[in-house]
């Protein structure tokens, strides 16, 4: 049995805030404006981060960006061999992504597995322009072809640490957490 | 999350947890059929056996679709057809099918507990799609979804089950089903076809139509079986139409937002009006609709858990 401790906050509010304001910048640089881009935030810390994001694109840009939510479960590679069954949460996207520039938003980029799953589920929806990945934390160790075009973070880690993002919206504090494993 | 048996037979077998867990995959599952390409990959190389000793149209169709919806093989085996002719046993029909190895086997059975021998027989999943006058799970878990989209706290809700009780499978589902999530049940039909001791389930029992559905959030109307006819349950469809059937007139004593339910197939003009079976409170469209999320929810959930 073990159990984890926490090492360290690697981010707090200000700057989450200070690193959601840059990819905001940045996703704007990139695609010379808004005009077709759409955030889809996977369920579910993605979600809130793809609204922030968007609030922050509208300051900028003075227009709204249109958000949509992907739960990327049933595309899940593990499916089976997990230890508890994952809860199937709704996709909610209230327009087409045919043609659209699409940013995936995701709190964590880890093995890429999610960010697959996540190609995968988006491709059976429609066939949008182009695909980009934004992430808060990119915390490395890929196990499949995936990079970001826009981290909030580039943080080191080992294996067997956690990296944990609080968002207020769900968890009542902003803040990035950096979990050890401890052996009992 | 999971459910913790490795089968569906009952809602009595099942806690009030595992229904919300169900009802809230269910929701889930739902926005796959708005989409262009109806299919995700889920149950990649999963083998779905649909054995239907009875007819059936929305329950194998649906549990079909299910299956094909997550990318599942789905086999259906339609008794008339099959070795069953033959005089093979429910019990060397179940070992013959798991030498293919199936990863579920959908059942419906005239024989109250089909499913349970089954079950204790075969190392795959079973759902129960019906086993005689016992239960019909699936039909009460997707009334019980298309209750919850129009009226989403269950509990206190006041549901009339009006018809042939005695041998209906959907209403004793339902009436363990709406109990465990904190209805109130009544049930109401003739006198012949109303179980003894009906009330020893916990429900109110009725006489009279009318004042069944006086105050009521839902009612729900069975099937008329008509071979129960001829063995002198009632006398002829038109009376049990004027005493039993909801019409129009009759409507007028309910709620005016009372939702109406039934679980197919119905008899126009017997149980129930062809005005109030199209009518705008009628949820049976509904009922068929949200039938496919439900079984792709539960197969979800038996076929891919940590017991395969």
């Amino acid at each position: 049995m073990s159990t984890r401790r926490e090492k360290a906050q690697v981010l707090d509010p200000v700057g989450m805030g200070r690193a959601i304001t840059r990819i905001a910048h940045e996703i704007g640089e990139r695609n010379k404006g808004v005009e077709g881009v759409v955030l889809i935030g996977l369920r579910s810390r993605g979600v809130e981060l793809a609204q922030r994001i968007a609030a922050k694109l509208e300051e900028i840009e003075g227009v709204k960006v249109p958000v949509g939510a992907l739960d990327i479960t049933l595309y899940r590679d593990d499916f089976g061999r997990a230890a508890t069954q994952p809860v199937v949460r709704r996709t909610e996207i209230p327009f087409s992504v045919n043609d659209k520039r699409v940013v995936l938003v995701d709190d964590v980029l880890f093995t890429g597995r999610t960010t697959r799953a996540a190609l995968d589920g988006l491709m059976d929806l429609g066939r949008p322009q182009c695909v980009q990945l934004a992430v808060l934390v990119d915390r490395g160790h890929r196990e499949l072809p995936i990079r970001a075009d826009y981290v909030g973070k580039n943080l080191p880690t080992s294996r067997n640490e956690a990296v944990q993002v609080f968002m207020a919206e769900e968890d009542s504090v902003d803040k990035v957490v950096i979990y050890e494993a401890v052996e009992e | 999350m999971g459910l913790t048996s490795k089968d569906l037979l009952g809602i009595q077998g099942i806690t009030s947890e595992e229904i919300r867990l169900i009802l809230d995959t269910a929701a889930s599952m739902k926005e796959i059929a708005s989409r262009d390409i109806k299919k995700v990959p889920t149950l990649r190389g999963k083998t779905i056996i649909n054995l239907f000793y009875e007819p059936s149209t929305r329950t194998r169709t649906s549990f079909e679709i299910a299956g094909k919806w997550l990318s599942a093989d789905v086999i259906n085996i339609s008794t008339s057809s099959s070795s069953v002719v033959k005089g093979e046993s429910l019990k060397d029909t179940g070992l013959t099918l798991q030498a293919m190895h199936p990863d579920v086997v959908v059942i419906r059975h005239a024989v109250s507990g089909a499913p349970h021998l089954l079950a204790k027989l075969l190392k795959c999943s079973i759902i129960n799609a019906g086993d005689g006058a016992h239960e019909h799970p699936t039909q009460a878990l997707l009334d019980l979804f298309t209750i919850r989209e129009r009226r989403p706290t269950l509990e206190g809700l006041k549901v009339a089950i009006v018809g042939d009780i005695l041998h209906s499978r959907v209403a004793r589902s339902n009436i363990f089903a709406m109990q465990k999530m904190g209805m109130h049940v009544r049930v109401c039909g003739p006198p012949t076809l109303l179980p003894r001791y009906v009330e020893s389930l916990g429900v109110e029992k009725h006489l009279s139509v009318e004042r069944a559905i006086a105050d009521v959030d839902i009612i729900m109307m069975l099937r008329v079986q008509r071979e129960r006819m001829g063995a002198g349950l009632f006398p002829t469809l038109r009376e049990y139409s004027k005493l039993f059937g909801l019409n129009l007139d009759r409507l007028k004593m309910a709620r005016p937002d009372v939702l109406i339910m039934h679980p197919g197939p119905i008899n126009r003009g017997v149980e129930i009006a062809p005005e109030v079976a199209d009518g705008p409170y009628s949820l049976i469209q509904d009922q068929v609709e949200n039938g496919v999320a439900i079984r792709m929810a539960l197969l979800y959930l038996l076929a891919g858990g940590q017991n395969n």
